[in-house]
C-alpha cells in the first residue's frame, strides 16, 4: 500500500516461518530502513552479502544477485521489487533480477507498494499529483503465486509516523504533509484493495476448469499479417474472435529473407504493431522464406489453435502449378482451425 | 495431324478462357492508390455525409482512404493500456467505414490511434505516417466527436490540406 504500513516486517515474518518448518532461507537484499523492530526480526537470517556500487560520492549497495543464485537456497527474501538498481549493474531494475532468481529455480518473497504498478501509474499521479518513477510491469504481479495485501488504516499508517516509526522524528512532519496525507493514503489503501480484490478474483476463474479440460478448450489466435492495409483488417476480426473466446492473440508477419523492407513497408509494419498494442495482442516478425512453416513454427510454440488469414493474393496459374496456399495450410498445419478473412465488400458479387 | 494439333491448340484456349473467367479477372479490385486522405472521427461515430464525401473525394484523386478512428485513453490508464471496451466499439465502425469505401472502389488502409485527447492520438498518427488531404468533421452539436477547439488545432497544425466538413445537421427529435 504505502511505505511503512509493514511490507518488510510481513516479508521477514513468512521468512522466519519458512525457515521453522525446515525450508533453506536466505536474505537476498533487506531495506531496514532503520527501523529496530524490522532488524530485529532479520537476525537470525542469513543474509547473502552485498555488491558495492559507487554513485558519484555516493556509496550504494545493491543485491548480489550471482551470489544468490550460487548460494542456491530454497527460498530468498528480496525486498523491494520496484528498486531501480545503481548504473553499471547487470539490469537495470530489481525485479529483472528477481527474474534471474526465479529462473535459477529459488522461490522468491518480495515488496511493493501499489503505486509503482505500470498500469496505476497515472491514476496516481491524478489522484496524488505525485508520479512514480519506479514502476514494474503488471506481469510480475499476475505470475506471482500469491500476493498479500499488508493493510493499514491512514490514521494508523499516520501514527506509526508521528512516532517515529517510518522515517525518523524529523522527517516525519514533512512526510504528513504531502504524500502521507489522509486524503492520498485512503486512494492508495483502495488501489491496494482493488488491485488485490482482481487478483483473488482472475485466480478462482483460472482454478474453475480444470487443467485437462483447460488444455482441452484452450484457445490461441494467430493473425497473419504482411505489410498490407488488408492486414489492419484480419487483426481487427482476429481480435474480435479473440474477445469473444475470452483468449489472448498473436500476430505474426513472416518477412522475406535477404530483402530490406521498403519504406512503405516500414510504414505498414508500424501501424501493424501500433494496432497490436492497442488490441493488446503480442506482435512477432519471423524470418523465412516458406510462409506455412514458419507459422508452423511460430504456431508450436505460441500454442495458436486459430488461425486468421487474408485472401491469398495467388494467381491462378501459380496454384494450379505451385499448390494452393490455403491447401498446404490445412495439410501442413494439422489441429489447427483456418479462417480466411474475406473482404466483406466482396459480398455483393454473390448476386452478379 | 494437323486436324489434331489444332484440336488441342482450341482445347488450350477454352480452358485458359475458363481458367481466367474463375480466377475473376474481370473483377475491378481498388488498387492502392499513391495519395492518402486521411478521415479522423472519434467519439464512437462518423458521420454519413462526411464518409460520402471522404469516398468521393478519394475516388476523385485516385486515392487511398485512410479512415481513422481516435481512441482515447483515460487518465487513470497508462497510454499503452489496451482498452477493450473502447476498441469494442472502434473495430465494427471502421468495419463499416471499410466496407462503405471498397464498395465505392475505393482502396482503404484503416487505422486505430490512441491518444490523451483527439488531437494528441491525431499527432501521433502525423508523425507516424504521410496523408496528402485531411477530411475532418466540424462540431455536430453533439457531446461526441470533435469539438470547435479541436478542430481550430486541426487546422492550425495538419501537415496538409484540410477540409472540415459540416456534418449532417441534428433532426428534431
Amino acid at each position: 500500500m504505502a511505505a511503512g504500513v509493514g511490507k518488510t516486517y510481513r516479508m521477514l515474518l513468512e521468512g522466519r516461518q519458512a525457515q521453522e518448518e525446515g525450508r533453506d532461507v536466505v536474505i537476498g537484499y533487506l531495506e531496514p530502513h532503520d527501523r529496530p523492530e524490522t532488524t530485529a526480526l532479520a537476525e537470525g537470517l542469513e543474509g547473502v552479502p552485498r555488491l558495492q556500487a559507487q554513485h558519484g560520492a555516493l556509496e550504494l549497495q545493491e543485491m548480489d544477485v550471482d551470489a544468490v543464485i550460487r548460494r542456491a537456497p530454497k527460498l530468498a527474501l528480496i525486498d523491494e521489487l520496484a528498486h531501480t538498481n545503481a548504473a553499471g549493474m547487470r539490469n537495470e531494475k530489481r525485479w529483472q533480477d528477481i527474474e534471474e532468481v526465479l529462473d535459477a529455480g529459488i522461490d522468491v518473497i518480495s515488496t511493493v507498494n501499489v503505486q509503482h504498478l505500470e498500469s496505476q501509474n497515472d491514476a496516481i499521479f491524478e489522484l496524488t499529483e505525485i508520479r512514480v518513477r519506479e514502476t514494474f510491469p503488471d506481469r510480475i504481479l499476475d505470475e506471482a503465486d500469491e500476493v498479500v495485501l499488508v493493510d493499514l488504516s491512514p490514521e494508523e499508517l499516520q501514527e506509526r509516523l508521528r512516532a517515529g516509526k517510518v522515517y525518523p522524528k524529523e522527517r516525519a512532519q514533512v512526510a504528513l504533509e504531502n504524500f502521507f496525507r489522509s486524503d492520498k493514503l485512503a486512494v492508495l489503501r483502495e488501489l491496494a484493495l482493488r488491485e488485490v480484490a482482481e487478483d483473488v478474483e482472475a485466480r478462482r476463474v483460472a482454478r474453475t476448469l480444470e487443467p485437462l479440460s483447460q488444455q482441452a478448450v484452450a484457445e490461441r489466435v494467430l493473425a497473419l499479417v504482411e505489410p498490407q492495409p488488408k492486414s489492419q483488417r484480419i487483426m481487427r476480426r482476429a481480435w474480435r474472435s479473440a474477445q469473444r473466446l475470452g483468449t489472448e492473440m498473436d500476430a505474426v508477419w513472416v518477412r522475406p529473407p535477404g530483402r530490406p523492407p521498403t519504406e512503405e513497408e516500414v510504414t505498414q509494419v508500424a501501424a501493424l504493431r501500433r494496432l497490436a498494442g492497442i488490441l493488446g495482442a503480442h506482435f512477432l516478425e519471423e524470418e523465412g522464406d516458406d510462409l506455412v512453416a514458419a507459422v508452423r513454427h511460430v504456431a508450436a510454440e505460441r500454442g495458436s489453435t486459430y488461425i486468421f488469414v487474408g485472401t491469398p493474393d495467388e494467381s491462378r496459374r501459380r496454384e494450379i502449378f505451385g499448390g494452393s496456399l490455403l491447401s498446404r495450410m490445412v495439410r501442413e498445419l494439422p489441429g489447427l482451425d483456418i479462417r480466411v478473412v474475406a473482404n466483406r465488400a466482396d459480398r455483393d458479387r454473390l448476386t452478379e | 495431324m494437323i486436324a489434331a494439333v489444332i484440336a488441342l491448340a482450341g482445347l488450350s484456349a477454352v480452358l485458359a478462357v475458363a481458367l481466367l473467367a474463375r480466377s475473376g479477372f474481370r473483377v475491378r479490385k481498388p488498387r492502392a492508390g499513391i495519395r492518402r486522405v486521411l478521415v479522423p472521427f472519434t467519439g464512437g461515430t462518423l458521420d454519413p455525409t462526411v464518409l460520402d464525401a471522404a469516398i468521393r473525394l478519394a475516388q476523385a484523386e485516385d486515392a487511398t482512404l485512410v479512415p481513422a478512428y481516435l481512441l482515447l485513453v483515460p487518465l487513470q490508464y497508462a497510454e499503452d493500456s489496451p482498452l477493450r471496451d473502447e476498441v469494442a466499439v472502434a473495430v465494427p465502425l471502421l468495419e463499416a467505414v471499410e466496407h462503405a469505401a471498397l464498395r465505392a472502389g475505393v482502396p482503404v488502409d484503416a487505422r486505430i490511434e490512441k491518444g490523451r485527447s483527439p488531437t494528441h492520438a491525431l499527432r501521433r498518427l502525423w508523425d507516424e505516417e504521410r496523408f496528402d488531404r485531411i477530411v475532418a468533421p466540424a462540431p455536430n452539436g453533439r457531446e461526441d466527436g470533435f469539438t470547435a477547439k479541436d478542430v481550430t488545432w486541426i487546422l492550425a497544425h495538419a501537415p496538409s490540406e484540410t477540409i472540415v466538413l459540416k456534418p449532417t445537421p441534428l433532426t428534431a427529435a
